[in-house]
């Protein structure tokens, strides 16, 4: 009976005796930390994602307390959380426009053709590789998902092989952005209807014969615009979400629908 | 054994770092800076010697007398644990600098070889609490030696031209190579 009485006690002991020690240790050598750090860390998403520059959300945390950060320094948690950390801090959120990714490409299995057929690793950087990727719009999105691996916040799929961005699950936290070998992921405001998804620098005949949903640089989205929100250069057309007022005409003039929108009826005939 | 030769023995020709192969873990992720190097080394040394001392009284005054020596393994990492616990509290107090510096290493040391090989090693060789304490403090002198040494030559790494295949890593684990035989250099000085 001894030989398992003895070893528990002596292991609960020394438990025991460390248990205290450290207990007693904790309140003699405790660091005073500024409460509002732990307040905003709490307050703060806590993904630990590193969208805001800091590294994790302790980082943020701390920066923003000291005042080396802004109080909506969180792009994931958005204003929601930016006016709980101004609370904290005691000033007032500064209104921010929250940004989501969007894949800049609607050319799907249907809308766009193959160059050749890629049995290669199910990549789109390895895609990109050899010879910009199967599909003959050498801007168009490859579809292999190396944005949906790289998202924390399953915000990403794949539909009609190409990357379809969930705005309600995005935190624009840039991860898509830095894994497309293409470059055909932006961040757009989350109130824009109209986007133009479509990045080819193509002429429009080149464009047409590649692509049924490409901008082909007709400009009549140019044209019609009533607030000039467009810019327009190197065959493709932008626009400037500071002066867009989501009226939706541009996506009715749009020929090739490349202008993509979430307006009433639009939103029927998109999906 | 004098105490002189346990010394030299454990900080030069058996090195606990170079020529038995502990610690490897912080040797290869703390060498950065000598900076931290010597931080580390500081660290390690008050952990290591500090640890040997309890754990060589709780050998003796515990588990010998209650025949529990087979609980040897799992009450020095105990102490070890509560002992870094312990350090980490007082550096963030003492030394926040230092305490941020270390960063994860410090809570690492809990599980470093080289610090349950050292308190056991103590044992096995039948040591003395003298010769206990010179052992365990020789240990971390050599490892923060070991330690500092690579932390200088791979700060001069950022000047030179290395083929690209070796950056980083690699070439640290060959100037490790070298520094071991090296070392090997003391061998019969004791």
């Amino acid at each position: 009976m001894n030989g398992i009485i003895y070893p528990i006690i002596v292991l609960g002991g020394l438990g025991l005796l460390f248990g205290v020690v450290l207990s007693l240790a904790s309140k003699v050598f405790s660091v005073e930390v500024d409460p509002k750090v732990e307040e905003i860390r709490k307050s703060l998403p806590g993904a630990n994602c590193g969208a805001c520059g800091f590294p994790g959300c302790d980082g943020l945390a701390a920066a923003i307390a000291a005042g080396k950060a802004p109080v909506n320094g969180c792009n994931v948690g958005g204003k929601p959380v930016a006016e709980k950390v101004a609370d904290i801090m005691g000033v007032n959120a500064v209104d921010t426009v929250r940004y989501v990714a969007a894949v800049l490409c609607q050319g799907d299995c249907s809308k766009a053709k193959e160059k050749y057929v890629y049995n290669g690793i199910k990549d789109c950087r390895a895609q990109n590789i050899l010879a910009g990727g199967s599909k003959s719009c050498s801007y168009g999105c490859l579809g292999c998902g190396t944005c949906k691996d790289a998202c924390e916040f399953n915000a990403i799929s794949i539909v009609g092989g190409i990357a379809i961005i969930d705005k309600e699950k995005c935190v624009s936290c840039k991860a898509c952005i830095d894994a497309c070998p293409k470059g055909i992921i932006e961040l757009v405001p989350y109130e824009q209807e109209v986007i133009v998804k479509c990045k080819s620098n193509d002429s429009g005949k080149m464009v047409r014969s590649k692509c049924s949903t490409g901008c082909i640089g007709c400009q009549m989205c140019v044209k019609n615009c009533p607030q000039d929100a467009f810019i327009f250069e190197n065959n493709l057309a932008k626009i400037n979400y500071e002066k867009c007022i989501n009226c939706g005409i541009c996506a009715e003039k749009c020929p090739t629908k490349a202008i993509w929108s979430s307006l009433g009826k639009d939103k029927a005939a998109n999906q | 054994m004098s105490l002189f030769t346990i010394l030299i023995s454990t900080i030069f020709v058996n090195n606990f770092v170079l020529s038995r192969f502990l610690g490897i873990c912080p040797f290869l992720g703390v060498s950065n800076k000598t900076e931290t190097a010597t931080g580390m080394g500081i660290a390690v040394t008050f952990v290591v010697t500090l640890s040997s001392i309890i754990t060589y009284i709780i050998q003796k005054s515990v588990l010998d007398k209650l025949g529990l020596e087979y609980l040897q393994t799992i009450v020095f990492i105990l102490v070890i644990a509560a002992l870094v616990q312990f350090v980490e509290m007082v550096m963030k107090k003492t030394s926040p600098t230092l305490y941020s510096a270390l960063g994860v290493y410090l809570p690492l040391i809990t599980t470093n070889c080289i610090v349950l090989g050292v308190a056991i090693l103590n044992i096995q060789e039948g040591y003395n609490l003298i010769q206990t304490i010179f052992n365990a403090f020789g240990a971390s002198v050599g490892f923060s030696l070991a330690l500092v040494l690579m932390a200088g030559i791979r700060e001069k790494f950022e000047l030179i031209d290395i083929p690209e295949a070796l950056e980083g890593f690699p070439i640290a684990l060959i100037t490790a190579g070298l520094m071991s035989i090296a070392f090997l250099g003391f061998n019969g000085l004791v």
